[in-house]
């Protein structure tokens, strides 16, 4: 973590002393001669949200089919709830499977069998009763709010009705961690929203373990606690949510968060030069408590009209302010620039010179 | 037509149906099983097997590929160890089932076949076994396009059968030749023709209701 942000700003961190749900160590995959996963290596903590971002092809899917043996690993290990379950048989990884619930980007619903009977299913797997199978599912579908629907085929549902089957049947065996696998891509944006609301309303009140991946940075923030990069089947970046929309490191995550943050508008970034000219481009970025003072109010004070508000804003993630914002300093004055950057600097912001745009007023 | 020729028509008619219904059964009672077996082994299959694949392709083409007629005589020897005669109803439901069978087994392979993966992953992901995987997922999944196959094999069957007149098997088929062709009966033939066209609207009628009370895709 950069010394920009304070110590007092960092959240609660993970739990060090709470279990370990999930605990890759080392894990290679490929398929012929690319390789979909190149080493990676994390753990989830029991009640935690981890959220995994990647492009597509970057080794994502390949990943969440191994937590559940759905897909076998080269090298490496996979524990779960403690349990190594790298090398062992398909047989062996029923019982196993049946800790783990997963959700899909297309549901996966059986179109054969009602709503309840879908909830049901890991339940009659698992050898339970028809009355108490039947319990459950209620339980279940009244939780994701879909009581009504219970004697319904999954055709007859829309996307995200579909998707709340797919969370209830997830649950239905009370598993110890829920795999989501891009389970928000195939709906839209107001119907991911309920859906994310859902998942962390299931989160913070079963205190179920989530790991979801995702190319959406929109469902990383939305709810995860922590994020993973994932590039070329590495573990490219990780870290609180916040702080790696604060101070994202590798470029991949640049790229991927260009969305969500404030960029330079295009036509001033076109015609920057970087040398000389009538205003000098600078990038702000605070976080945590230094993002909540009056900043620009004291540096005008400090140093009158010494700088031009360009684009910008501040946004809340996991209840931390995370500001980004792009300045004009005017140049007449040769050592205003200098000194702006040092008052920011002292503020606690990290300060980048873009260049030199020749147009400003 | 006479009393005795309408009488002979419904003979004929109950011949054909009874020669169609037990075929028909045998094929869906082996070929499903032996669909279900095309499709597990198969690459990516729930039980990948590509040699065992292989030989089950090479008996279902083989039988699928000797014309029916042929069949009919060469199975001569099998049909009198089974039913203790070769001639008669009863006989010719021997190699019309074993026609039957790889015929159907293919038709309910491509149907199996369509089962979205990801409900075979869904599944695998919740622990169930393959059992599971084929009696939650893939024969009911596919149930529709089953009905819908067996459907079209009982209609090749009720075709098929005409054949087995010429081993005394009677049946429809079997009653237009004889009287309708070589008697130069038309009434018969006509009367045949209609009654055929009955029961295969019937049969694909009825096959039609099952699908689509089953499909809920």
């Amino acid at each position: 973590m950069d010394s920009f942000v304070p110590a007092s700003a960092i959240t609660a961190p993970p739990d060090e002393a709470a279990e370990e749900i999930v605990r890759l160590t080392d894990v290679k995959r490929r398929f012929g001669a690319t390789p979909a996963l190149d080493g990676i290596s994390l753990t989830v903590r029991k009640g935690e949200i981890l959220g995994i971002i990647g492009r597509s092809g970057a080794g994502k899917s390949t990943l969440i089919r191994c937590l559940n043996g759905l897909e076998q690993v080269d090298s490496g290990d996979i524990h779960i709830e403690g349990r190594r379950i790298t090398g062992l048989s398909e047989k062996e990884l029923q019982p196993l499977r049946r800790r783990i619930g997963m959700i899909f980007q297309h549901f996966n619903l059986l179109s054969a069998k009602t709503v309840a009977e879908n909830v049901a299913l890991p339940l009659k797997i698992e050898g339970a009763g028809k009355t108490e199978r039947l319990k459950r599912a209620g339980e279940l579908l009244e939780l994701v709010g879909l009581s009504d629907k219970a004697r319904a085929y999954p055709s007859s549902l829309s996307g995200g009705q579909k998707q709340r089957v797919g969370i209830a049947r997830a649950l239905a065996a009370r598993p110890a961690l829920l795999l989501s696998d891009e389970a928000t891509s195939a709906l839209d944006p107001e119907t991911t929203r309920s859906i994310l609301a859902l998942l962390k309303d299931i989160n913070s009140k079963l205190g179920l373990t989530i790991l979801l991946i995702t190319h959406e940075m929109e469902v990383v923030r939305g709810i995860a606690d922590r994020v993973a990069v994932i590039d070329a089947g590495r573990n490219v970046e990780e870290g609180q949510v916040w702080s790696v929309f604060a101070d994202p490191q590798a470029a991949i995550t640049q790229s991927l968060l260009s969305g969500s943050r404030p960029q330079l508008p295009e036509h001033i970034a076109a015609r920057l030069s970087p040398k000389s000219g009538a205003a000098q481009i600078l990038s702000i970025d605070m976080a945590g408590s230094a993002a909540q003072g009056a900043l620009f109010a004291d540096l005008s004070q400090a140093l009158p009209q010494s700088f031009c508000l360009v684009h910008g804003g501040i946004d809340h993630i996991q209840d931390q302010p995370v500001a980004r914002f792009f300045i004009a300093v005017p140049t007449r004055d040769a050592a205003l620039p200098e000194k702006v950057q040092q008052f920011l600097k002292a503020r606690g912001a990290r300060v980048e010179v873009l260049g030199y745009d020749p147009d400003h007023a | 037509m006479t009393p005795i020729m309408l009488e002979l028509l419904f003979r004929s008619l109950w011949e054909t149906m009874l020669m169609t219904a037990a075929s028909g059964l045998i094929s869906l009672l082996a070929g499903l099983p032996l669909g279900l077996a095309l499709v597990a082994t198969s690459r990516g299959g729930i039980a990948e097997n590509l040699w065992l694949n292989g030989v089950l392709g090479a008996i279902v083409n083989g039988f699928r590929s000797v014309p029916f007629i042929i069949l009919l005589v060469a199975l001569i020897p099998l049909t009198r160890l089974i039913v203790g005669t070769a001639l008669g109803t009863w006989a010719a439901i021997v190699p019309l089932a074993i026609a039957a069978t790889p015929y159907y087994a293919r038709i309910a392979e491509v149907s199996l076949r369509e089962v979205d993966r990801g409900l075979i992953d869904a599944v695998r992901a919740m622990g169930g076994n393959r059992w599971t995987i084929i009696r939650e997922v893939l024969v009911p999944e596919a149930l529709p396009g089953i009905v819908a196959g067996f459907t079209v094999t009982l209609v090749t069957l009720v075709g098929a059968s005409a054949m087995a007149g010429a081993i005394g098997a009677g049946g429809l088929g079997d009653l237009a030749i004889r009287y309708g062709y070589q008697r130069f009966e038309t009434t018969v033939m006509i009367a045949v023709v209609i009654v055929l066209i009955i029961l295969v609207c019937g049969i694909q009628w009825l096959g039609d209701r099952l699908v689509a009370k089953l499909d809920h895709r």
